[in-house]
């Protein structure tokens, strides 16, 4: 292994290691090369188209959702439609399109931008979407059964308990949690070890690109959030499928014991959401303001410490329930914390702005939206801190619009500037840039009229999760802006949808860097070969693209016959060892389908946990069967 | 001079604000349910904090608003920029000024919060001051699917008063609210008076509420319980203290004996349907006790905890048909003969 050797010249030996190289990285054609499948871009695709499909249905049901309240008194849905919708809106949006949409991002992105071949677990990866997909498959199957869970996203007992929802609407909720939240944990694990080891040599943690930091800290806020809800939706669902009491009061459990636990996750949900989209914009300004970050250690602070206070503040969703003094001052202490953290990335943005060039794409456009809209939301979330003024709010529209803002602000904007920003990469060609503003500014007004009269709605009153309202109680004025906002908002959605299909066959072709960017997925070909580097480059310097052409260097020396890929150290990212990752397989999926039956069998019947486990185990056996690699020769 | 021009000037701010009101909260409209037109000490302290943490949050919206618009004039913001220089930075005596501004607008940030931290707490404190364990009344509020039973506390048993979706308090009283629930969890939410209290199964919840002026302040549950939580709404009805008790010793009779024979023939009807099985009458052998206590029922304002207005029609309409009107109401729909109904009704509404 060299390091510091330049690349050879091109010769006969360098185009049959190229053919090699090819070779080993190849998925096979035909339906089971598809569903055998385990390279990340692949995998990162099916999990961004996916996910993008749940925002569209998330979406139809929240335009949905607009028009039955557009009126007062209004009868368009019944409320079992409307409960059944807003619940589905809910979950759909957190769990089925905002995590694995950034999960999906980053299993894209974080091993091109570290300068290496895949993700460190790759078959855990395809194991992990087909999970997700299931999970999603079922919860849609109940939609269209009439099946669709009605408690709320985060189905309060004992409202979700067997007494007030008897049927089978929530058990459809609790296990898509736990297929969701298992898809999440493969995605996390695979994240942190793949950031930690498999770094571009050279490329210590103080170069690491602000974006893998942030899937860093959500990775492990994932790790740590995710039981506690699998915990919360497995009491639920054992009290309701095999009569145990957790959360049963009329049996001794606690209600409250439940809330506990779910906002123990529900809360830094929140942040795992929004957290890999600072990364997104810290990629955006870097590349759009030419010059480099202002305040990177101050930035990898902050996002570390948010994913520490993020779990010391759930309460803050409980302060109705009735807390003693001193435990709400805690909370509100600690909730209000949370805005030093965030304080100081808009801060170190807004330097990086102010002493930069900007070039104003439609990326950075998504990316001062997000500001107005971030910080908006974010103050918003300093009312919600406050005890006092939280038990008038709480519950309310108010409490509506301060989540949109936040997340819709917070993690949506930035992810659409992501796609403007990345799909070149993608797909090599360049999208529209005049269409993207256009889509900016449609999304942008439509959001703020649909949420903006919602805090007003909430002090006046307007309750959540009403299906109707009476026309005495001067609602409407608000409800009908938040309507034809939301209309406007689906209109910025169909631009967006044009924009790709016409970019896609007919966008301007990219090249490796379009935007003049500094980290190392723009060293990859547009779109990146399934290898990502011919040769594993090498991090001379935080901005690696952005070091003088004739310093970069290279790693050589790893074999192309197959998939090997470099292991480096944690802290300095020296070159430690060469890692086989495995090739295609099956087992991922037959695996995944034993999961399945296991999951979804236990809904109607507990002795499904029995059959799952063993047909899990037996696919296990087969995921694990010991075997040559293919290019090792006896 | 001075002076009038001070009063133009009051007069002045006096009508930009509620003309910024009016767009913004429809303040000036005497909102019945509103958490910014505060109407007892608790809601009022509450409104206090609310603007002057809207006022702050405000500014430092609009201060970050024009530093990130600022960014775009700074260098143009064409898009074929090149970078500022080769190695991508600014001079360095440029980020080390930049460092001491980020350090200060981080600073500023913890002071602000503090200042609103301790305006929060203390705010908290003084509310949680307010209640009077000695001279405060009690009142037992009982979340249901999808209404209020309301019991007013007394340490004699027999001037316990229960009723249902309406509480009358007297002004200038402290009045503790003891919420419990019967079924799911509910919220006990009147923005004009306080703000709200989860009613939990298995547990007691307490809250203190005090109105300063008569008047009738709307509420509603605002914990999501079931599929008719958008038709659960109470109405706390405060009044002066003499009109207050007047109405409780009118409250505490049994029902008034039907006015003349329809009415007498209604209470037969009634005692002799299915309806004694939920509800109670005082006075009558109805003695049910899983709806709401109907003994002064046409002394209330609304129907079905906020549904429909207090009508003999709107009454008529909810006992012949109550799934149309409230879909999911745990109200079981008896059957009542059309020639039954008129008198049944002229009953039931004769319950002043």
């Amino acid at each position: 292994m060299n390091q510091t050797e330049p690349i050879p010249n091109s010769s006969e030996r360098e185009a049959q290691a190229l053919r090699d190289l090819e070779n080993s990285w190849q998925t096979p054609r035909g339906m089971i090369g598809w569903l055998s499948c385990t390279t990340h871009q692949a995998i990162g695709m099916r999990y961004i188209v996916t996910a993008f499909i749940f925002l569209l249905a998330g979406g139809i049901e929240a335009l949905l959702i607009r028009l039955q309240l557009a009126l007062p008194n209004n009868t368009l849905l019944g409320p079992d439609r409307y409960n059944e919708i807003f619940t589905t809106h809910g979950t759909t949006m957190m769990f089925l399109f905002a995590v694995p949409m950034m999960e999906g991002m980053a299993v894209y992105l974080v091993p091109l931008m570290l300068g290496t071949r895949n993700v460190a677990f790759p078959r855990l990866n395809a194991f992990g979407y087909w999970i997700y997909l299931a999970g999603a498959i079922f919860l849609y199957w109940g939609v269209f059964t009439n099946t669709a869970p009605d408690a709320g996203w985060f189905s309060y007992p004992p409202l979700s308990g067997p007494a007030y929802s008897p049927g089978k609407r929530v058990d459809f909720w609790a296990q898509m949690i736990t297929f969701t939240e298992v898809s999440a944990m493969c995605v996390a694990s695979e994240l942190i070890a793949t950031i930690f080891k498999m770094r571009a040599p050279g490329m210590s943690l103080n170069r690491i690109p602000l974006y893998c930091w942030s899937m860093l800290v959500q990775s492990f806020m994932v790790i740590f959030a995710m039981p506690a809800v699998m915990i919360a939706s497995s009491y639920l669902l054992s009290d309701r499928t095999v009569g145990t009491h957790f959360v049963n009061p009329a049996e001794g459990g606690d209600p409250l014991l439940y809330q506990h636990v779910f906002w123990l996750f529900g809360h830094p949900e929140v942040y795992i959401i929004f957290i890999p989209a600072l990364g997104f914009v810290s990629s955006i300004v870097t590349a759009n303001s030419r010059r480099e970050i202002f305040g990177y250690p101050g930035m990898v602070l902050s996002i570390v410490a948010t994913g520490f206070i993020a779990f010391g503040l759930w309460v803050h969703h409980m302060f109705a329930t009735g807390l003693p003094q001193i435990g709400e001052a805690y909370f509100t202490a600690a909730s209000m914390m949370i805005a030093v953290t965030s304080g100081v990335q808009i801060f170190c943005w807004i330097a990086t702005l102010w002493t930069g060039r900007l070039r104003m794409t439609a990326a950075l456009h998504f990316v001062f939206g997000f500001i107005a809209i971030f910080v908006l939301g974010g103050l918003t979330g300093v009312i919600l801190a406050s005890v006092s003024l939280d038990v008038q709010v709480h519950d309310t529209f108010f409490v509506v619009a301060h989540f949109h803002y936040v997340l819709i602000g917070g993690a949506l904007f930035p992810l659409f500037g992501a796609f403007y920003h990345w799909f070149p990469k993608i797909t090599g060609r360049l999208m529209n840039e005049a269409v993207g503003k256009l889509n900016f500014w449609i999304l942008f007004i439509g959001f703020n009229l649909t949420f903006f009269p919602m805090h007003i709605l909430g002090l006046k009153g307007m309750t959540r999760r009403i299906y109707t309202y009476g026309s005495e109680m001067g609602w409407e004025l608000g409800n009908i802006l938040a309507t034809i906002g939301a209309f406007i908002i689906a209109a910025g959605g169909v631009v967006f949808l044009i924009n790709i299909f016409l970019s896609r066959n007919r966008g301007e072709i990219a090249g490796d860097n379009p935007w003049d960017a500094d980290s190392f997925e723009w060293a990859a070909a547009s779109p990146p070969k399934s290898y990502n580097f011919e040769y594993l480059p090498v991090a001379t310097s935080r901005y690696p693209l952005w070091v003088a052409a004739s310093e970069r260097t290279f790693v050589t020396g790893l074999r192309n016959d197959r998939r090997e890929v470099l292991v480096t150290t944690l802290m300095d990212a020296e070159p430690h060892h060469r890692l086989v990752l495995p090739r295609s397989s099956l087992w991922p999926l037959l695996t995944a389908l034993a999961v399945t039956i296991g999951f979804i069998g236990s809904v109607f019947n507990a002795w499904y946990i029995t059959y799952g486990s063993i047909l899990t185990g037996l696919a296990f056996v087969g995921w694990f069967w010991p075997r040559l690699p293919v290019e090792t020769k006896p | 001079m001075t002076k009038r021009n001070g009063e133009k000037g009051a007069g002045l701010k006096g009508a930009v604000f509620c003309a910024y009101a009016f767009v913004l909260f429809d303040a000036c409209a005497g909102h019945q349910q509103s958490a910014v037109d505060p109407a007892g000490p608790q809601s009022g302290k509450i409104a206090v904090l609310w603007w002057f943490f809207f006022g702050l949050l405000t500014t430092i919206f609009l201060i970050v608003m024009v530093f990130t618009l600022l960014t775009l004039t700074r260098r143009g913001h064409r898009s074929g920029q090149e970078p500022l220089n080769a190695s991508h930075l600014p001079p360095g005596a440029d980020e080390k000024e930049l460092t001491r501004i980020v350090a200060a607008a981080t600073i500023a940030t913890v002071l602000i919060l503090f200042v609103l931290l301790i305006a929060s707490v203390s705010t908290g404190k003084s509310i949680s001051e307010l209640g009077d364990k000695k001279n405060g009344m009690v009142i037992e509020v009982t979340g249901n699917q999808w209404w209020w039973h309301v019991r007013y506390w007394n340490d004699d048993p027999s001037q316990m008063l229960v009723t249902a979706n309406e509480i009358h308090i007297p002004t200038g009283r402290p009045v503790m609210i003891r919420g419990m629930s019967q079924d799911v969890i509910h919220s006990f939410w009147v923005p004009n008076l306080h703000g709200k209290r989860d009613l939990i199964p298995s547990r007691v919840t307490t809250e203190w509420i005090e109105a300063d002026q008569p008047g009738i302040y709307r509420g509603q549950c605002a914990e999501y319980c079931g599929l008719q939580h958008a038709h659960m709404a109470l109405w706390v009805i405060a009044e002066p203290q003499a009109k207050f008790d007047s109405w409780m010793k009118h409250q505490l009779r049994p029902a008034s004996p039907p006015g003349g024979p329809t009415g007498e023939r209604g209470k037969q009807i009634f005692l002799n349907s299915a309806c004694i099985y939920c509800h109670s009458i005082r006075g009558t052998a109805a003695g049910g006790q899983t709806g709401p206590d109907l003994t002064h029922f046409g002394s209330r304002r609304s129907i079905a905890a906020g549904t429909l207005p207090n009508t003999i029609g709107n009454l008529g309409g909810w006992i012949t048909d109550p799934q149309g009107i409230k879909p999911g109401t745990h109200m079981a729909t008896i059957p009542v003969s059309s020639e039954d109904l008129q008198p049944l009704l002229e009953y039931i509404e004769g319950l002043k």
